[in-house]
């Protein structure tokens, strides 16, 4: 996470790479205090947790879940551009099934439905892992297929309708509570933590960094770069379906069409906002969520100032615009004139050349 | 897709073998349609084709400059649906038809220059800076207003309404002549063309092309400037097909450009494919929805999952292509 600072001070803290996206994140809070009453405050309402912090979390799971898996995918300097249509599919699948439950109340169905649901994400983030890693498809073309497919693909299995369901079970992934905490918040923690687990205790994490730095480089000394990229394709999709269930859990209907649109972009900026290069070799899961935080809370904020929402691309386009700008070395080295200690280079890595 | 080895074809240089594939296929699909529907064999159902993609084709030339240099333009949807809501809300303010069109071409052309430079001299990813450039263009189409604005300038229902007849009940519309005038000017800039030769020579190697001296740096703000240029006049060939501007127009029109890219034979990584193979990809994707509405039964998403196996289809055979070639 930290670049190896020798020394602690300002000038350190300021060199660090979530300096900023901090700063943007603790800027919009503190916007907000201006316009809302008790914006911070956090109260318990019926065993539940309540306030504003805690919906900006909850309606920000699924795209911090989608963005947890593209931070894997992007760190293996691939892209996956079919997370949209996943969360349309995953969903529509898990409503459909459970639509034509007789008791759609049983949990055993409802689990069951989840369980098919994602099992077809596995499914359909190994198909994009073997495009990339055995066929040796550029990522972003290999995902486009199922990004254009996949739309198609959700409206096939709703029927080209908006499939509604009414199952307190199904209710709960989305919309419910547990532990008096949102039961959202529950899966984002539990996924962190494994995928935290996985990349930081485990090898794995190495593994990503290594394909990702230098794909070749890594085969030659002996790591299974395909089954890594497989590996991690197939866990994005996985987050994709899971976020996919909680989206359309939390209004209790599969819309093929609209479900998930665009939250491919919106986790890509995430990730980047968060400090992962998109020319991979190295990744920051802490970032991410920051950034999936940062996106969230700024749709949050626009809603509560009283600007209208149909403005929220327009700030979008400008908080990505001044992140990603601030985070350019070269914006640095031709805007910002700093001065800069002998021998410390701010610049972690350059990659020579980048294909989109 | 074995028709790479078919022997009359072997002495075709490999680099013409994916756009005579989709040649192929536009043909196909057309015997097909036309053994299948009764009514499909005719001109005018290929002129149609033209007549409701011609916006489709202008984007496409524009995207097709783009990944030439091995970047990528995710903004044309966006510009497209901004050039609508800005020529509908200048004319219904009572601006005059010229002025407003020469406006949103330079807003375009802007739009483009700008992205082309921060990804050029602050060394951001092309898909970051455009992916910002979709949002901010999608954004100020709804500061302008969120619902669908009517254009009823006499010129511009004149220029819509206007039917060009090549005889024998055959006919198009201006747009397709405005369509075929891009793509032609497009052809001699790419390929008798200084800069045409540039942007071939940086998606085929970026540092090569530095090193050979080529202008790097202009040449590769230039493309996103061209591909602004080229979704500004989509945007106006749309408002002319449409007659309306609104903020939801064009929605995905930069994967179905890209798609069209595609399938025409041009690799993603740059340096490689033609114009011709871009107009012929516009063709597949256009001719996908004319049989889909020929069918009846089908419903729409269907065009969706059939251009995605397309793709699919076309980027495995340009894999095995470059992978014969080492």
């Amino acid at each position: 996470m930290t670049v190896s600072p020798t020394s602690s001070g300002p000038l350190t803290l300021l060199r660090h790479r979530l300096f900023w996206p901090v700063v943007i994140l603790v800027a919009l809070l503190l916007l907000n205090v201006v316009f809302t009453d008790h914006f911070f405050s956090i109260e318990v309402k019926e065993g539940h947790l309540y306030g504003s912090l805690i919906d900006i979390v909850r309606f920000g799971a699924p795209l911090i879940l989608v963005a947890l898996g593209m931070t894997l995918v992007i760190a293996t300097s691939g892209i996956d551009l079919s997370v949209g249509s996943v969360v349309a599919i995953s969903g529509a699948l898990a409503c459909l099934q459970i639509s034509d439950l007789g008791d759609q109340d049983s949990v055993g169905g409802v689990l069951g439905a989840a369980g098919v649901a994602l099992l077809l994400s596995l499914v359909l983030g190994a198909w994009n892992g073997v495009l990339v890693a055995a066929v040796g498809i550029q990522p972003i073309i290999a995902t486009l297929i199922l990004m254009v497919a996949g739309r198609g693909l959700a409206q096939l299995i709703t029927g080209g309708q908006i499939i509604t369901v009414n199952s307190s079970p199904y209710k709960l992934i989305g919309g419910g509570y547990w532990l008096t905490l949102p039961f959202g918040i529950i899966i984002v923690l539990v996924v962190l933590a494994l995928t935290a687990f996985l990349t930081r205790r485990l090898a794995l994490g190495l593994l990503i960094r290594s394909v990702g730095g230098n794909a070749e480089a890594s085969r030659l000394a002996g790591i299974g770069a395909r089954g890594v990229v497989i590996t991690v394709y197939t866990f994005c999709a996985l987050c994709a379906g899971i976020a996919g269930l909680m989206i359309s859990s939390n209004v209790s209907s599969a819309d093929g069409n609209n479900a998930g649109l665009w939250i491919e972009l919106d986790a890509i900026l995430a990730v980047v906002i968060g400090g992962t290069p998109l020319s991979g070799g190295r990744f920051s899961l802490g970032g991410t969520v920051l950034g999936a935080l940062i996106i969230q809370t700024l749709t949050t904020t626009i809603y509560s100032i009283g600007v209208p929402p149909e403005t929220t691309l327009l700030f979008k386009a400008l908080v990505v615009t001044v992140v990603c700008l601030l985070q350019s070395p070269a914006f640095r080295a031709k805007v910002v004139r700093r001065r800069r200690p002998a021998g410390v280079s701010p610049v972690a890595e350059e990659k020579v050349r980048v294909h989109a | 897709m074995t028709t790479m080895t078919v022997p009359g074809l072997g002495a075709l240089p490999r680099k013409y073998v994916p756009i005579l594939v989709t040649a192929l296929l536009l043909a196909g699909m057309f015997l097909a349609g036309g053994v299948r529907y009764t009514g499909f064999a005719s001109g005018q159902v290929i002129l149609n084709v033209f007549i409701d993609n011609a916006f489709l084709l202008v984007v496409a030339v524009g995207v097709t400059f783009v990944i030439l240099t091995g970047g990528i333009d995710l903004s044309v949807g966006s510009v497209v649906a901004l050039s609508t809501m800005v020529v509908a809300t200048l004319l219904k303010d009572g601006w005059s038809p010229w002025p407003v069109m020469a406006l949103v071409l330079v807003i375009g052309t802007v739009l483009g220059l700008g992205m082309g430079a921060i990804i050029q001299y602050f060394e951001i990813q092309p898909f970051i800076v455009t992916l910002a450039g979709m949002f901010l263009a999608r954004g100020l189409c709804y500061v302008i207003g969120t619902a669908s604005i009517p254009i009823d300038d006499p010129a511009f229902t004149a220029f819509a309404q206007t039917r060009i007849d090549l005889g024998g009940d055959l006919w198009i519309s201006p747009s397709v002549v405005v369509a075929a005038v891009v793509v032609l000017v497009a052809v001699y800039v790419l390929h008798f063309r200084r800069l045409g030769r540039n942007v071939y020579a940086i998606g085929g190697n970026e540092q090569s092309a530095m090193l050979m001296g080529l202008p790097v740096a202009r040449t590769k703000v230039t493309v996103y400037a061209i591909s602004g240029f080229c979704s500004a006049s989509g945007g106006l060939l749309l408002s002319f097909y449409m007659l309306s501007g609104y903020g939801l127009h064009a929605a995905g029109m930069e994967l179905d450009a890209i798609a069209a890219v595609v399938i025409g034979g041009t690799l993603l990584t740059g340096g490689s494919g033609y114009l011709l193979g871009t107009v012929l990809g516009v063709l597949v994707l256009g001719l996908i929805q004319t049989i889909i509405s020929f069918e009846g039964t089908l419903s729409s998403w269907w065009t969706r999952i059939f251009i995605g196996l397309l793709l699919f289809a076309f980027i495995l055979m340009q894999r095995l292509i470059t992978a014969r070639r080492r």
